[in-house]
């Protein structure tokens, strides 16, 4: 059955017992992001130690409403780029986008990068959930590009 | 139980294929769209085949025959809900037809006389209600900012019914237009139309109904409905995309401003101005839909051979089913009616601790189409504190064997996930 290839032990537990939950401060940049069609939210925060692209996350922290994709998706997101330069972090991102948009072929997506995160693969070949594993990233860049003061 | 013969399902070629891994399909989701009879597809087939033409405009041989097969199907939409062919506006949907009369009433402020009745302002009333389709509440909201008008509406009970304790209030001299679902989407909730429509009346205001869920689905008869308006989109009953129809009393057509307007609606054309063609061709501004018409044409008449009246009772047989079968799954909420009672065939319902998201990926695998999320009515979610249902829909070939299939993979789901 598919269902197990794309419902990872790793994602049912990250779903089950998500790290990093919550609203914390202190905080630079915060974003809601929603799926209109699904009606998933995430509110999302982001704590930068230092300025500019090599500041360090210090904290990702969130609330947020959805399936369990989405929910683990958060989770996983929060707990690989705590620790890591903006930059690095946003590199994991492009990794993660890359391979969400494989529809599940010709990708060697690189573990070393992604860890956790290659529990995603089988998603990316439904469609209809690949925003639901970006919603928390896509919340994270817009977060972070505030702390930054990249928008307003 | 009263259901339909099972060979039915034998007329609609896309039931035959198979899913996810060859699994048989079973389509739970007519509520979004319907499929359809080959009867249908070859009506728009053979229109192209034979006699593709601009109707309206021309004087060929082929455009005297597209015209006659677009208004053959004019007549046979009519009669399917008792209306004359005169007062059958066709337009892309159910969606576009509410936009159709908002913003021809947004337009009454700067026509004539005549459209005296549809002008709104500041001080002026829309009255919705919370279990509207974002069809029939969007273009609502947009017509008051334009105009400075104030939105109200119907609350829901606990049950899914409309509250309808404050219809005397919310509905008053100041409300232009009452506009509602005849059969809500998500709850299935059929609210009583005949009471609204009273209040309506006795204040002057319009009454318009969202008839996307009911048109397909029971009998709908125009002069029996007390109504002013009525939409509702081909393709959700059996017939093409891309074909609606906006019902109107002709007299409130004929005072109509027009929303878009171009070519074929018009009577006289001068470099300053013109003048505009009587309903319903003042509102089919540039070359129609014609083959979807006249697919939507062939498809009441296969409903209307079939008898509206039998599609509803089988899909009653297979509501009650359904609600009986859910109920006893452990951690299975229905959200709406728990009853037939004035109630059509839309299914919605959360499982404990898994996501609608979550549900609705096992059902996939298991070949089991639903809907999963808010199905374009957030408010109702809001109302009921909830994220997102999981919704299936009914339609005329679906089968009790069906609902057996929804029920056991909802259990599967719950074993999946290891909530039950």
């Amino acid at each position: 059955m598919q269902l197990e290839a794309m419902y990872q032990e790793v994602i049912l537990d990250h779903y089950r017992n998500p790290l990093h939950k919550g609203l914390r401060e202190p905080y630079e940049g915060e974003a809601h992001h929603v799926n209109p069609t699904c009606g998933d939210e995430v509110t999302l925060r982001v704590h930068l130690a230092g300025s500019g692209r090599d500041a360090r996350v210090a904290d990702v922290s969130y609330d947020a409403m959805g399936c369990s994709i989405s929910q683990a998706s958060a989770s996983v997101m929060s707990d690989l780029i705590i620790g890591k330069s903006v930059q690095e972090a946003m590199a994991v991102g492009d990794e993660f986008l890359a391979l969400m948009q494989s529809r599940g072929r010709d990708v060697q997506p690189d573990e070393d990068v992604l860890e956790d995160a290659i529990a995603f693969a089988g998603v990316s070949k439904y469609p209809a959930r690949i925003k639901c594993a970006l919603l928390a990233w896509m919340a994270w860049k817009d977060a972070t590009a505030r702390a930054l003061g990249e928008t307003s | 139980m009263d259901l339909l013969p099972e060979e039915l399902k034998k007329d609609f070629p896309l039931l035959r294929r198979t899913v996810r891994g060859g699994r048989p399909l079973v389509y739970l989701d007519s509520g979004a769209t319907s499929q359809k009879p080959l009867r249908v597809l070859d009506a728009e087939r053979g229109f192209y085949e034979r006699h593709n033409a601009a109707p309206h405009r021309g004087a060929h041989l082929l455009a005297e025959e597209a015209t006659e097969a677009y208004e053959q199907a004019r007549a046979s939409i009519a009669r399917f809900i008792g209306a004359d062919p005169g007062e059958i506006v066709f337009t892309k949907n159910a969606t576009e037809g509410i936009n159709l009369v908002a913003y021809a009433m947004s337009n009454a402020a700067t026509a004539g006389p005549e459209s005296e009745r549809f002008k709104i302002g500041p001080g002026d009333e829309v009255v919705v209600s919370e279990m509207e389709h974002h069809a029939n509440l969007v273009p609502w909201q947009e017509l008051c900012r334009r105009t400075g008008a104030t939105l109200r509406w119907f609350g829901l009970t606990d049950e899914g019914r409309l509250d309808l304790d404050d219809l005397d209030d919310l509905v008053n001299e100041r409300t232009k237009i009452v506009a509602l679902t005849h059969q809500s989407n998500v709850l299935g909730t059929v609210p009583p139309i005949k009471r609204i429509a009273a209040r309506a009346r006795e204040v002057g205001a319009l009454l318009l109904l969202d008839g996307a869920q009911s048109v397909p689905h029971q009998p709908v008869d125009v002069t029996d409905l007390d109504a002013d308006f009525l939409v509702f989109s081909g393709h959700k009953m059996l017939g093409p995309t891309g074909i609606g129809v906006l019902w109107g009393r002709r007299e409130l057509l004929e005072a109509m401003p027009p929303f878009i307007t171009g070519g074929s609606m018009i009577e006289v054309v001068h470099m300053e101005a013109s003048t505009f063609m009587p309903p319903p061709q003042r509102f089919e501004a540039g070359v129609p839909m014609t083959a979807q018409a006249v697919g939507l044409g062939a498809a009441c008449d296969y409903l209307a051979e079939i008898g509206m009246d039998r599609v509803h009772a089988h899909e009653e047989a297979l509501i009650a089913y359904s609600l009986e079968r859910l109920t006893e799954i452990p951690g299975v909420r229905v959200i709406g009616p728990g009853t037939t009672e004035a109630r059509g065939g839309a299914v919605a319902f959360t499982v404990e601790d898994i996501h609608p998201h979550d549900v609705g990926q096992v059902l996939d695998e298991l070949g089991v189409e639903v809907r999963v999320g808010h199905h374009c009515a957030w408010p109702i979610c809001r109302r009921f504190g909830i994220p997102a249902t999981t919704r299936a829909t009914f339609y005329l070939y679906n089968t009790l064997a069906d609902v057996d299939a929804l029920a056991d993979g909802v259990r599967q789901a719950q074993k999946f996930f290891g909530t039950a």
